[in-house]
C-alpha cells in the first residue's frame, strides 16, 4: 500500500479543494441575504441592524476566522496544485482547442479565483477593515451610509461588477464540481445538481450586482 | 501514386529521441482520398518521404481498428482529432477538407516521454495497473463463474468502465495533464464487481499513490477528458474513485 | 507415424477423457524452491502469453516476458470482437465437453489432433471461470447469470461475450493478471523490444536475441525454456484484419533454428469484414461473426443488379447460406461462408461499388427484437416505426461499437442500409509444429496460441481462438512446462557471454547492417504489398497448382529484388520502424514461399485451404483422408529449402466423415 499521505495527495488536496469551495458557498448565502436587507428600502435601518450583528455576535465571530480559514485553505491548495499540473505538461501544445471539449470558465478557475482574490482585497479594504476598526474602537459604525459613499464612485462600481462576474463564473464551474470531487456524481441526480448550480450561481450573482448597480443609481436611499 | 484529390498541409512535430529538442515541421501532402484514414493518409506522408531519402515520422500504431490504444495523435489541438468515439486510426479523411492545415503533436505529458516525433512513452499507465489495477486470484482458485451473480446494471456499467483502451487520450487534452479518466476506468469496474471488493481500499489507495508518482495532474473537472475519450469513458467513475478513495483513507488502518 | 522421430506428438494413452487428466496427475513437478532459479522467457503478450506468464509466475518461476508494441496490453488479442467458446451447459441445450470436441474437430475439416482438442474443450469451463474471478465483465442476464450467443459451425449457445468486445475485455484480465506479477517483481517486462532470434544450446533452447526497439540495442536473454506466443502470421497477405505490427518473425527464428512449421498453407479468410476500398488500404476491419447471429446475408437475384438494397424486393434476394445450408444457415462455418461469398461474386451477384461484397442485413432482426421489446414495455399496436426503434436499440446494445466502426469506415450507416461485407485473411491456423506438451521440436522452445498449428485443424470455429490462447497460457502450459523444467533443476543459468549467444547476437547483427547498407529505392511496404498481392490472388481463399507454382518462382523474384533494392531509412541504433517492418518482410518473404509449398503438397481441398481442382459438384470441399489424413511439418533445411515431415492424423473416437451444414 502507498504510504502518500492523504492530504499529500492530488485526490486528497482536490476533496480539500472541495469541501472549503462547498463551505465558501454556504457562506455566500448569508452574505447574499444580509446585502438583500437594503431592498427593504428603509433608509438602512435593518441593514445596519443585520451588520451590527454580524459584526458583534460571537458565533458569527467564530465562524469569520474558520470562514478567512477556509479561504486561505482553498487559495493555497489551488495554488499547490496548479504549480504541479504545471509541472505535469512541461512542453505547451502549439495548438490547443479547449474550447471544443469543455468551458473556457472550467479551464479559468485559476485566473478567475485570482480576480476574485484581488476584489477581495479591495473589498475587505472598503468594508472588513473598517468595521474592525469601529468594533475594536468602539465606535458605531453606520455600513449602510458607508456603503453608500463607496458605491458612489463609478470604477468601484464597475470592479464589483467584474468581481462579481468572476464570482459568478467561479461558481458555474466550482458548485457541481464540488460535487464532483466529493464523489457525488450519478445520472439521476448530476444533471439536476448542474441546473441548481447555475441557478444558484445566477441568482446570488445577480443579488450581489444589484446591490452596488441599485445604490448607485440612487434606487436605494 | 494517387488516390484521391486532396491537398493538405501537414505541420508535424518531429523530435529525434526523447533527449533531443523537436519543433513543428511543414510537409505537403497530395492526392489524399477521403476515403482513406488519417494514419493512412501518413503512410502515403511516409512513402513520399522515404522516395525523397528523408527520416519518415515515427507513430505509434497498431491494430488500426480503434482498440489497442496504441495511436495517439494530437490533430489540431485535439487527441484523436475532430471526430467524437473515434480514436486516429478511425478518424477518416472526409472529417477534412481540400487545402486544411492540419498540426499534428504528440500527447504531452512529463509522465508520457516522446520516444521519437509522434511517439511517446505511456508505460506509466502500465505501471499504475501493476500498482492495483487487478483482482488477486491465482490462475486455478476460481469458482463457478455463475456461482457469481451480478446485477446487470452493475455489470454493464462495470463493462464501460473497462471499455478503457488505455491511449491515454484523457491525459493528453486535460489541461493538468492528469490521468484521472484512466485511473479510476479501472478502480470502478473492480469497485462495481463483487470480485473486487476485497481489495478495493488497498487497491484504490496504491493505485492513486502510483498515478501521483508519475507525475500526472490533479483533476479540475473541465470534462474535456468524458470528451475527448474515444471510448466514451464517463466522469462518473472520477467520481466514484474519489468517493472510494476518500472511504479507503478513512477505512485505512495504517 | 511421423515420418520424423522428433514428430512425436506425446498424446498420453487411454481414454480420451482421461488422458489430459491422468497426464496431469501423473507429469514430473518442480518443488517451489526450484521453481525460483528456473527463468522462463516468453515472446509475446497476447492472451497466451499473458496468461502463460500470469501463471508461470504466480507458480514461482522467474519470468521474462517480451513485446514489441509500448504495452502488453495492445497485443492483437485486443481486436477479437465476438466472443470465447466454454462447454458450460448454461443454456441447458445440450452442450457438453464432447460436443464442444467434436464440433472442433468436425470446424477443422478433421485435420486437427483428438487429444490436444480434447483437453481443450476440458479446460474451456475453467477459463470462463478464472475471467470472472479476475473481474472479466461478461455480459450478464437480469437474473445476474451469464449470457451467452450463438456462433458459426455450432447448433448450441456456448459463446460467452462482453459486448463486441470481448479480446480487450480477456486481454486486460489476463494483462492484469500479469501486471500484478510484474508489480510484485515476478516478472520483467520489456515492452518495445522485439526478438530476432533464439539460442540454442546442445540442441536445447536457452535463451534469446532481442532487440530494444527505442535504442536499437541488441540484448541477450537467458532462459531455461523460451516460450513463443507471438500470434499468427496472416500479415503475410499484407490486407489482413491482423494489427499492422502482427508478424511472424519470432515463429521463422523459432523455424529457422530447428522448429518445424506446421500447416503454414491453413488460412482463415473470415467470411464478414468491410469491403476493400481502394489501394491506399492499410488493414482490413472484421465485423463480428456474432452478427451472423441476428443477420441475414443475400445477394439479389439478378446478376449486375444495380439497384439500392432497400428497392430490391423480398422475393428477389437471394439469401444463398440460407437455401445452400438449411441446416446451419448463416451459421457455417467460417471457410464454407466466405467460399460461398466468393462464389456468388465470382458469378457476378456481387453489390456496392466493387462488386465484390455482398450484404449483411440487420432489418429483419431489427423488426423482430423490436416486437419482443414492445411486449417488454407494454406498448400494445406499435407502429412500424415505433418497433423498428425499439429493435435498432436492442441491437444498438448489442452490436453498437461494431455499427459504429462500420460508420466510421465506410461512411455508411449500417442502421439505414445494409452492411456490405466481403471476406479477408483473418487468423492462421498453420504455425510452429508442438506436441501435447506445447514444446517444438526444439528442446526447451513451446509454443503457444496461435502460434502454434495445434489445435484448430484446417479451419477454426468462431470463438475458438481466445479458447484456445487462454487455455494454452493458463491451464496447460503451466502442467506441461513441468515435464521438462524437472529436468533442468541442475542447470545454472547460463551467462550470456556464452558463445551461442555471441554467434547468435553477431547474426542479428550482421543481418540488420545488410537491411540498412542495401539503400535500393523501394519502401519495404512496397515489398510488403507485393507479396500481399501474390499471396491472395495464388494462395488466398482459392489456390490450384498452377497458381502456387507461380507464386513460388515470383516470391522467390520479388525476396531477391527485395534485398537488392529496399530502402531503409534513418539508424540502427534508434527508434526505427521502418527497419522493423524491414525485418518482419523479410521473414514474410520466406514464410510465404513455405506457404506455397504446402499448398501445392496438399492435393485435396479441407477448411480453409481450398484447391479448385479438389471439390465436389456442388462446389463443396473435397478432402482426401487416405492421403492426406497428416500435420505437415516442414523442417528448415537453410537457403529457403524445406523437408517435409509427417505427423499421420489418428481419428479413434469421432468417425471420420464428409463435413455437412447442409
Amino acid at each position: 500500500m502507498s504510504k502518500e499521505n492523504f492530504l499529500q495527495s492530488s485526490l486528497g488536496k482536490k476533496l480539500v479543494m472541495g469541501i472549503t469551495g462547498l463551505f465558501l458557498i454556504t457562506f455566500l448565502i448569508v452574505h447574499v441575504g444580509c446585502n438583500a436587507c437594503i431592498f427593504a428600502n428603509d433608509g438602512g435601518v435593518l441593514f445596519n441592524e443585520v451588520c451590527h450583528f454580524m459584526s458583534h455576535n460571537f458565533f458569527i465571530r467564530v465562524m469569520e476566522i474558520v470562514l478567512f480559514a477556509g479561504i486561505f485553505t482553498h487559495m493555497i491548495q489551488a495554488l499547490l496544485l496548479t504549480m504541479k499540473n504545471n509541472k505535469a505538461r512541461p512542453i505547451k501544445y502549439a495548438v490547443t482547442n479547449g474550447a471544443s471539449n469543455s468551458k473556457w470558465y472550467s479551464r479559468s478557475m485559476g485566473v478567475l479565483g485570482s480576480l476574485l482574490l484581488m476584489f477581495f482585497v479591495v473589498h475587505w479594504a472598503h468594508f472588513w477593515v473598517p468595521t474592525k476598526v469601529a468594533v475594536f474602537t468602539g465606535q458605531e459604525e453606520n455600513t449602510f451610509e458607508h456603503m453608500k459613499e463607496i458605491f458612489s464612485k463609478e470604477y468601484v462600481v464597475a470592479i464589483y461588477l467584474l468581481g462579481i462576474i468572476s464570482l459568478c463564473y467561479h461558481l458555474l464551474h466550482g458548485f457541481p464540481s464540488a460535487f464532483q470531487t466529493v464523489g457525488l456524481n450519478n445520472k439521476k441526480y448530476t444533471p439536476l445538481l448542474k441546473k441548481a448550480g447555475a441557478t444558484f450561481a445566477i441568482v446570488v450573482c445577480t443579488l450581489f450586482a444589484a446591490m452596488p448597480i441599485t445604490v448607485y443609481l440612487g434606487i436605494i436611499k | 501514386m494517387s488516390h484521391g484529390n486532396m491537398n493538405l498541409t501537414l505541420k508535424v512535430w518531429k523530435q529525434k529521441n526523447k533527449d533531443a529538442k523537436g519543433a513543428l515541421e511543414t510537409y505537403q501532402v497530395k492526392g489524399i482520398s477521403p476515403d482513406m484514414s488519417f494514419l493512412e493518409m501518413f503512410d502515403v506522408l511516409n512513402e513520399q518521404l522515404i522516395t525523397e531519402g528523408k527520416d519518415p515520422i515515427a507513430f505509434d500504431h497498431d491494430c488500426r481498428e480503434g482498440i489497442c490504444g496504441m495511436c495517439s495523435m494530437f490533430i489540431n489541438g485535439r487527441p484523436h482529432g475532430p471526430v467524437k468515439g473515434v480514436t486516429t486510426c478511425q478518424l477518416h479523411m472526409r472529417s477534412f477538407k481540400d487545402g486544411d492545415t492540419i498540426v499534428v503533436e504528440p500527447w504531452r505529458s512529463a509522465a508520457f516521454p516522446v520516444v521519437k516525433d509522434l511517439a511517446v512513452d505511456r508505460s506509466a499507465f502500465d505501471r499504475v495497473i501493476a500498482a492495483g489495477g487487478f483482482v488477486s486470484v491465482n490462475t486455478g482458485n476460481a469458482k463457478d463463474a455463475n456461482n457469481i451473480l451480478i446485477n446487470k446494471d452493475d455489470a454493464d456499467d462495470a463493462f464501460n468502465a473497462a471499455a478503457c483502451i488505455g491511449c491515454g487520450a484523457c491525459v493528453a487534452t486535460c489541461k493538468n495533464g492528469s490521468a484521472m479518466l484512466f485511473v479510476s476506468a479501472k478502480v470502478s469496474q473492480l469497485a462495481l464487481l463483487p470480485q473486487g471488493q476485497i481489495e478495493k481500499e488497498a487497491r484504490v489507495l496504491s493505485m492513486v499513490g502510483q498515478m501521483d508518482d508519475e507525475g500526472f495532474g490533479a483533476c479540475s473537472v473541465t470534462g474535456a477528458c468524458e470528451i475527448e475519450c474515444p471510448k466514451g469513458i464517463s466522469l462518473e467513475n472520477i467520481a466514484r474513485m474519489n468517493r472510494e478513495y476518500l472511504g479507503a483513507n478513512i477505512k485505512s488502518k495504517h | 507415424m511421423a515420418t520424423s522421430p522428433k514428430l512425436d506428438a506425446k498424446i498420453p494413452k487411454g481414454e480420451i477423457d482421461q488422458k489430459w487428466s491422468k497426464y496431469r496427475s501423473t507429469v514430473h513437478l518442480v518443488n517451489p524452491a526450484n521453481k525460483r532459479s528456473l527463468e522462463v522467457i516468453i515472446v509475446g503478450s497476447g492472451l497466451a502469453g499473458a496468461s502463460a506468464a500470469a501463471s508461470l509466475a504466480e507458480m514461482g518461476y522467474k519470468v521474462k516476458v517480451f513485446c514489441f508494441q509500448d504495452s502488453p496490453r495492445r497485443a492483437h488479442s485486443i481486436a477479437a470482437q465476438g466472443g470465447i467458446n466454454a462447454a458450460k451447459n448454461y443454456q441447458n441445450d445440450g452442450d457438453s465437453v464432447y460436443r464442444l470436441f467434436y464440433d472442433t474437430i468436425k470446424g477443422g475439416d478433421y485435420r486437427s489432433r483428438e487429444g490436444n482438442v480434447h483437453r481443450l474443450a476440458e479446460v474451456s469451463g475453467n477459463i470462463i471461470d478464472q475471467c470472472v474471478a479476475q473481474g472479466v465483465p461478461f455480459a450478464r442476464e437480469y437474473g445476474g447469470v451469464l449470457s451467452n450467443r450463438s456462433f458459426g459451425g455450432t447448433q448450441v449457445q456456448r459463446t460467452f461475450y462482453a459486448a463486441g468486445q470481448t479480446g480487450q475485455q480477456l486481454l486486460l484480465g489476463a494483462y492484469s493478471a500479469l501486471q500484478r506479477q510484474v508489480g510484485m517483481g515476478a516478472v520483467k517486462l520489456y515492452a518495445r523490444h522485439e526478438m530476432l532470434d533464439v539460442v540454442n544450446i546442445d540442441g536445447k533452447c536457452r535463451g534469446i536475441i532481442a532487440r530494444d526497439v527505442i535504442t536499437g540495442k541488441l540484448e541477450r536473454h537467458f532462459g531455461h525454456a523460451v516460450l513463443i506466443a507471438s500470434g499468427g502470421y496472416g500479415n503475410v497477405f499484407y490486407l489482413s484484419t491482423n494489427a499492422m505490427g502482427s508478424n511472424v518473425t519470432a515463429a521463422w527464428k523459432a523455424h529457422k533454428k530447428g522448429a518445424f512449421f506446421g500447416n503454414p498453407c491453413y488460412t482463415q479468410i473470415h467470411p464478414t469484414c468491410i469491403p476493400v476500398s481502394g489501394d491506399h488500404q492499410s488493414k482490413l476491419t472484421l465485423m463480428s461473426e456474432s452478427l451472423r447471429n441476428d443477420g441475414r446475408i443475400w445477394v439479389p437475384k439478378k446478376a449486375g443488379d444495380t439497384r439500392k438494397a432497400s428497392e430490391i424486393p423480398e422475393e428477389e434476394r437471394d439469401y444463398y447460406l440460407e437455401r445452400r445450408y438449411p441446416a446451419f444457415g448463416n451459421l457455417v462455418p467460417r471457410d464454407v461462408a466466405s467460399r460461398a461469398a466468393k462464389e456468388r461474386c465470382d458469378a457476378g451477384f456481387g453489390v456496392g461499388a466493387s462488386k465484390l461484397a455482398v450484404y449483411l442485413d440487420f432489418s429483419a432482426n431489427m423488426m423482430r427484437y423490436g416486437q419482443i421489446e414492445a411486449n417488454k414495455q407494454n406498448i400494445h399496436n406499435p407502429s412500424k416505426e415505433k418497433i423498428r426503434e425499439l429493435g435498432m436499440g436492442v441491437v444498438k446494445e448489442k452490436y453498437g461499437n461494431l455499427f459504429d466502426m462500420y460508420k466510421q469506415i465506410t461512411g455508411e450507416d449500417p442502421y439505414e442500409i445494409p452492411m456490405r461485407i466481403y471476406p479477408a485473411v483473418h487468423y492462421t491456423m498453420g504455425g510452429l509444429w508442438v506436441d501435447y506438451n506445447l514444446m517444438t521440436t526444439v528442446p526447451g522452445l513451446y509454443a503457444l496460441g496461435e502460434a502454434n498449428f495445434s489445435d484448430h485443424g484446417a479451419n477454426r470455429l468462431g470463438a475458438s481462438a481466445l479458447m484456445q490462447g487462454l487455455a494454452d497460457g493458463y491451464f496447460v502450459i503451466p502442467y506441461t512446462i513441468g515435464d521438462y523444467l524437472s529436468e533442468e533443476i541442475r542447470t545454472k543459468a547460463i551467462p550470456t557471454d556464452h558463445e551461442a549467444f555471441v554467434k547468435a547476437e553477431a547474426e542479428v547483427q550482421e543481418r540488420i547492417n545488410k537491411l540498412m547498407t542495401i539503400k535500393g529505392t523501394k519502401s519495404v511496404d512496397h515489398f510488403h504489398k507485393q507479396l500481399g498481392k501474390i499471396m491472395w490472388e495464388k494462395c488466398g481463399m482459392a489456390r490450384n497448382a498452377a497458381g502456387l507454382k507461380q507464386a513460388i518462382e515470383e516470391i522467390k523474384k520479388l525476396r531477391e529484388e527485395f534485398w537488392k533494392d529496399v530502402r531503409v531509412t534513418g539508424e540502427a541504433n534508434e527508434f526505427n520502424p521502418e527497419l522493423e517492418k524491414a525485418g518482419r518482410v523479410a521473414d514474410f518473404l520466406e514464410l510465404g514461399e513455405l506457404m506455397c509449398m504446402d499448398a501445392l503438397n496438399r492435393n485435396e481441398s479441407c477448411g480453409g485451404h481450398f484447391r479448385e481442382e479438389y471439390q465436389t459438384e456442388e462446389g463443396e470441399a473435397k478432402r482426401d483422408d487416405d492421403n492426406f489424413a497428416y500435420v505437415a511439418a516442414w523442417e528448415n533445411k537453410g537457403n529457403n529449402a524445406w523437408e517435409l515431415h509427417k505427423e499421420e492424423l489418428i481419428f479413434e473416437n469421432i468417425k471420420i466423415a464428409a463435413r455437412s451444414y447442409k
